[in-house]
């Protein structure tokens, strides 16, 4: 569905994607993975035809270059934040959105209601919490029935509950057999929203795996702090230790570390031991 | 392969660019500096008005034309600055906040937008001319005034010609500066040059130089809002006298032909920045 080929792109004498490539099939999830500047947004951007680059894009068979138009109908995309249409009201924003893409009011009210933003059609896009602006992004995206979604940092800027409503609905979007193409640097959301992640840093490639091996991939590290009394503490660490976990003591209880992506394995070991703890938290 | 322009021109559907008109008319009337302009241009038209009907005449014009006459001054400071001020913020603004990537990443061209932008904004301006004179010959007619009404309409027109000649030069100063606050900042310069820079650079240009006083009016002549000027003041058909020294050269070189010879410096002043501005934005690397 979508064929990228040594694309690169440069802003001045800055490389910010550097000889990417990246292939995904109909129907496939896949996650743009890496810290702030690695040139995520930038490989969506190129997509979208918001910028020019060097190299090959192609969707469904088209040239993204030649055909723009064509390559942005079969997409929706969703921006991290919908802050730029604040003065508009939510329904003028959808009926603006659905006009550019030749769509009637029937569908707008079908994707209201399936976004569930039923309620706040009246309100201000300003008005909206962080939560239901990512929903309405979604929601225009999601106007024309894409075969493509885009989503950059879909998660972004959201508190616990609105990420677990928007990971929810990105869940049903890719079981509809959507192909979605997701940006994140979350290395817990992107087990959960796709089938493949491709890392990125500096613009290149680091690796491309599945998404729950992206941490032993990279060697990417959590540390748990587990909290519980001291002689409580005092054996966790033992028995972290002895299944081959690093663990120490502390004031507090234990401070273990784990892949981040198998934070679970270090609490399972206490809980086999008998050991509660009352607490936890993640440091990196 | 290496490619720099990122879209090549696709054949713009008029339907797309009338929905990004629409859209971008209703946000700029809906903006509060937006009718700051409006409101200062209809209040200092209406003091004009009151001031300027009891007396007898103005540069020896009567009923309407003597409002339109004490509008030319007006119109010829504000109206530049107001095309330019929206034409600056247009697309930059819209760049700066995300709005043009998110309008982009629909099934649009780029032409389709530039024009939607422009147009949307061609129709607030006119709006704000319409009010300004508007409410100026409402205050005129109810004060018994009559006659003179067709220089009156053509000279409204006019602004609203001169108003768009600057949104494309503000739209214009837009596709080059990175940032809004930028290209607000070069729009001002621009103002100050055509509007008082230009006449005073001209006579200093003139005093300091041996350069012919016929080419140092021709320039003056090609100043947009000097056109404005000369255009709406010889529609009066009014005292020579008000036309200023570039006019009176103006009148005596061109005769009858000073009419066509505005109009097509304003056409061109119209046509000329909208069109760069507009191959500037399709050609864009990045928006």
């Amino acid at each position: 569905m979508i064929t990228i080929k040594t694309l690169t792109k440069r802003y001045g004498d800055a490389v910010v994607v550097d000889d990417f490539a990246m292939e995904v099939a109909t129907g496939e999830s896949i996650a743009l993975w890496g810290p702030n500047g690695a040139g995520k947004t930038t490989v969506i951007r190129c997509l979208l035809g918001l910028v020019s680059y060097d190299g090959e894009i192609t969707v469904a068979g088209l040239d993204a270059r030649k055909r723009g138009k064509a390559v942005r109908s079969l997409i929706g995309y969703v921006p991290q934040e919908l802050s730029f249409y604040d003065e508009m009201v939510v329904q003028d924003l959808l009926d603006y959105s659905a006009g550019l893409r030749g769509i009637g009011t029937d569908r707008v009210d079908e994707v209201v209601d399936q976004i569930g933003l039923g309620d706040h059609q009246k309100k201000l896009v300003r008005e909206l919490s962080g939560g239901l602006k990512q929903r309405l992004g979604l929601a225009t995206a999601l106007l024309a029935d894409p075969p493509i979604l885009l989503l950059d940092e879909p998660t972004s800027n959201l508190d616990a509950s609105a990420r677990d409503a928007a990971i929810r609905l990105l869940e049903n979007l890719r079981h509809e057999g959507r192909t979605l193409v997701v940006t994140s640097h979350h290395i817990e959301e992107v087990g959960m929203l796709v089938d493949r992640v491709i890392a990125m840093d500096s613009g290149r490639t680091v690796t491309e795996c599945a998404p729950y091996d992206l941490a032993e991939e990279l060697g990417i590290r959590a540390w748990l702090h587990l909290i519980t009394d001291a002689d409580a503490a005092t054996r966790a660490a033992a028995v972290l230790n002895s299944a081959g976990f690093n663990a120490r003591q502390n004031s507090k209880g234990v401070l273990v570390e784990v892949s981040a992506q198998q934070k679970g394995k270090a609490v399972a070991a206490l809980h086999s031991a008998g050991i509660e703890i009352e607490d936890l938290e993640v440091w990196r | 392969m290496t490619t720099m322009a990122v879209e090549v021109l696709e054949r713009a559907d008029m339907g797309t660019v009338f929905k990004i008109a629409r859209k971008e008319l209703k946000g700029t009337i809906g903006s509060r500096w937006f009718w700051m302009w409006v409101v200062a241009f209809v209040g200092l038209a209406a003091v004009l008005v009151m001031i300027a009907l009891p007396s007898s005449s103005i540069n020896g014009h009567a009923g309407f034309g003597r409002t339109a006459a004490s509008l030319v001054t007006l119109v010829q400071i504000i109206i530049p600055l107001m095309g330019l001020a929206l034409g600056a913020l247009s697309i930059a603004g819209q760049r700066e906040s995300g709005a043009m990537r998110f309008l982009m990443s629909h099934p649009i061209s780029r032409t389709e937008a530039f024009w939607g932008i422009y147009l949307g904004h061609v129709a607030a301006l006119g709006i704000a001319a319409g009010a300004g004179f508007g409410i100026a010959g409402v205050l005129t007619a109810t004060r018994g005034v009559s006659g003179g009404t067709g220089p009156f309409v053509w000279i409204a027109l006019v602004s609203w010609v001169l108003a768009v000649a600057m949104l494309g030069i503000g739209m214009l100063i837009s596709t080059y500066a990175a940032r809004s606050g930028a290209a607000l900042g070069i729009a001002v310069f621009v103002w100050l040059f055509f509007v008082f820079i230009g006449d005073l650079g001209l006579m200093g240009t003139s005093a300091a130089t041996s350069m012919p006083v016929s080419v140092l009016f021709g320039i003056a002549l090609l100043n947009p809002v000097e056109a404005f000027r000369l255009t709406a003041l010889t529609a009066l058909s009014g005292s020579l006298d008000a036309l200023g020294p570039a006019g009176i050269f103006a009148v005596d070189t061109l005769g009858d032909s000073l009419g066509i010879a505005l109009f097509i410096v304003l056409v061109l002043w119209l046509a000329v920045p909208a069109l760069v501005a507009w191959r500037r934005f399709v050609g864009k690397a990045d928006l």
